[in-house]
């Protein structure tokens, strides 16, 4: 349902995104690892149609994200980084709003709205301004919006982000009840996350796709039997960042 | 279309969640008839009508519509929302469409609180109304030409600040091609059919048969083509983004 084929992005001359590919079919959950500046947010948003790929294709359900974006964006839910949303909203009004943009109207809106802030465990604060709430609900308020037109495609970008030990445990459960129905990908620091929530994993580190295995298998890629091994040994950078001399020259300088 | 209304709704309704249409439409009730009275001197032109209130009208919205379009694009870019807009099967027309759709509600609005001074010229004296109701017809093309320049300008940077400057120094260089001591300097220094092409390109000197109640098909296209223009400039530097300008 998800194909990132030969991905490729450049800002300012710079390649940030050197060729990605993976696909993900109904039924998995693909986390998507990777350090800071790695290209992983670059990634999901091509896949989105909120970038354009300089080179390869990025295709949802069999359309193009970039020549057929609105097609590709029927079937998607995303999430984008940092879960941005409009702070003067309430919960309901900025999931109901998305709905709306969607073609939903009526009760058909409406009981969309009211099953996605139930699932995203909002409770009252769904009736809270949008820039009162904390991290969190602010996050699970986002979250709502991606989930609410029960899309087959979710796209998630650090969806437990600032969420504490019940919530992310919460957010978890989601996607387990969701994962056997759709297509998902989950971007995150996390490594424990993605044991818990993913059937496969990709690591990406300077734009390139370094691993692609199920969680058990990548675990087995580092010098000890952990993912936190394999993460070091995979997104170790293949060039010193600073060289002796350099290093020695910063030290003058200050 | 669909994906317009829902925005044109929700941006509507941002005006009124924040203090943003308050102090607008405010400012606007008091800046208008301000002028009208104290800078045209309504009373003393011994004339029902409302010449003094056109007079001022463009430099008051050179001013309030580019502070009313600043935030249409720089807002959603700085807060990140963008990238929720566009990852919407919501065509960038829709989007643009309906982000100048709401902030024109909003100047229709304003027009429509300078009706005091229309009800006091008919209690007054019998004013030409069908020529008062094309200079108010005037003012909203004129305020959506401005507000479609200002939300083209906003979809340049993320700072609403800088926005604001943008788009009232674009409606400030359309509105002075068409001023007298303008139109002389430039026929100074450029070839006479450049200097007229230029002053004919003013939007006062448009404004100016409309608000004396003369309607012509090449004032009202010029408006429109400006409106266009600026909805064009939207999209296009909105989709630039897209492919990747930061």
């Amino acid at each position: 349902m998800i194909i990132a084929d030969s991905l490729v992005k450049r800002f300012s001359n710079q390649t940030v995104v050197k060729g990605v590919s993976f696909q993900v079919e109904r039924g998995e959950v693909l986390g998507v690892l990777g350090p800071n500046g790695a290209g992983k947010s670059t990634t999901l948003r091509m896949l989105a149609g909120c970038l354009e790929p300089d080179g390869g294709q990025a295709r949802l359900n069999g359309f193009d994200s970039a020549l057929q974006r609105r097609e590709a964006q029927t079937y998607l839910g995303y999430l984008p980084e940092g879960a941005p949303a409009y702070p003067s909203m309430t919960p309901l009004s900025y999931v109901r709003f998305c709905l709306r943009a969607r073609g939903f109207s009526g009760s058909a809106l409406k009981d969309a709205a009211d099953h996605a802030l139930e699932r995203a465990r909002m409770g009252k604060m769904a009736h809270k301004s949008i820039s009162d709430l904390s991290k969190g609900y602010k996050r699970r308020a986002a979250l709502a919006a991606a989930i609410a037109h029960d899309p087959p495609i979710l796209i998630l970008d650090e969806p437990t982000d600032g969420l504490d030990p019940n919530q992310k445990d919460a957010v978890r459960a989601l996607m387990a009840e969701m994962a056997p129905k759709k297509a998902i990908i989950i971007s995150t620091h996390l490594l424990d996350e993605v044991e818990t929530m993913c059937s496969r994993a990709i690591v990406i580190a300077d734009g390139e796709v370094r691993a692609n295995a199920s969680p058990h298998e990548l675990m087995h890629l580092g010098r000890e039997v952990s993912l936190a091994s394999a993460f070091r040994t995979l997104t170790a950078p293949t060039e010193p960042l600073h060289t002796p001399s350099q290093i020695c020259h910063h030290g003058d300088g200050s | 279309m669909t994906g317009l209304y829902a925005l044109y709704r929700r941006e509507l309704a941002a005006y009124f969640q924040t203090p943003l249409a308050y102090v607008f439409l405010s400012v606007f009730a008091l800046a208008a008839p301000g002028f009208t009275w104290q800078a045209g001197a309504l009373f003393d032109t011994g004339r029902a009508d409302l010449a003094p209130l056109f007079d001022y009208l463009p430099w008051l919205l050179l001013f309030l519509m580019p502070a009313l379009a600043m935030r249409a694009w720089a807002e959603e870019r700085d807060r990140g929302t963008l990238e929720m807009l566009l990852a919407t099967p919501m065509s960038l027309w829709s989007a643009a469409g309906a982000k100048f759709l709401a902030a024109w509600t909003m100047a229709a609005c304003a027009l429509i609180l300078t009706f005091p001074l229309w009800i006091a010229m008919n209690y007054l004296g019998a004013p030409d109304n069908g020529a008062i109701a094309t200079g108010y017809g005037g003012a909203l093309l004129l305020a959506g030409a401005y507000l479609a320049l200002g939300q083209a300008l906003s979809a340049t940077t993320p700072n609403q600040v800088i926005a604001f400057v943008l788009g009232a120094g674009a409606c400030f260089l359309v509105t002075i091609t068409g001023l007298p001591f303008v139109f002389d300097m430039l026929a100074d220094h450029l070839p006479g059919a450049s200097a007229e092409a230029l002053g004919e390109l003013s939007a006062l000197a448009r404004f100016e048969s409309l608000r004396r109640g003369v309607v012509t098909l090449r004032d009202v296209l010029y408006f429109l083509s400006l409106i266009g223009l600026g909805l064009t400039l939207s999209v296009t530097l909105i989709d630039a983004r897209r492919g990747g300008g930061r």
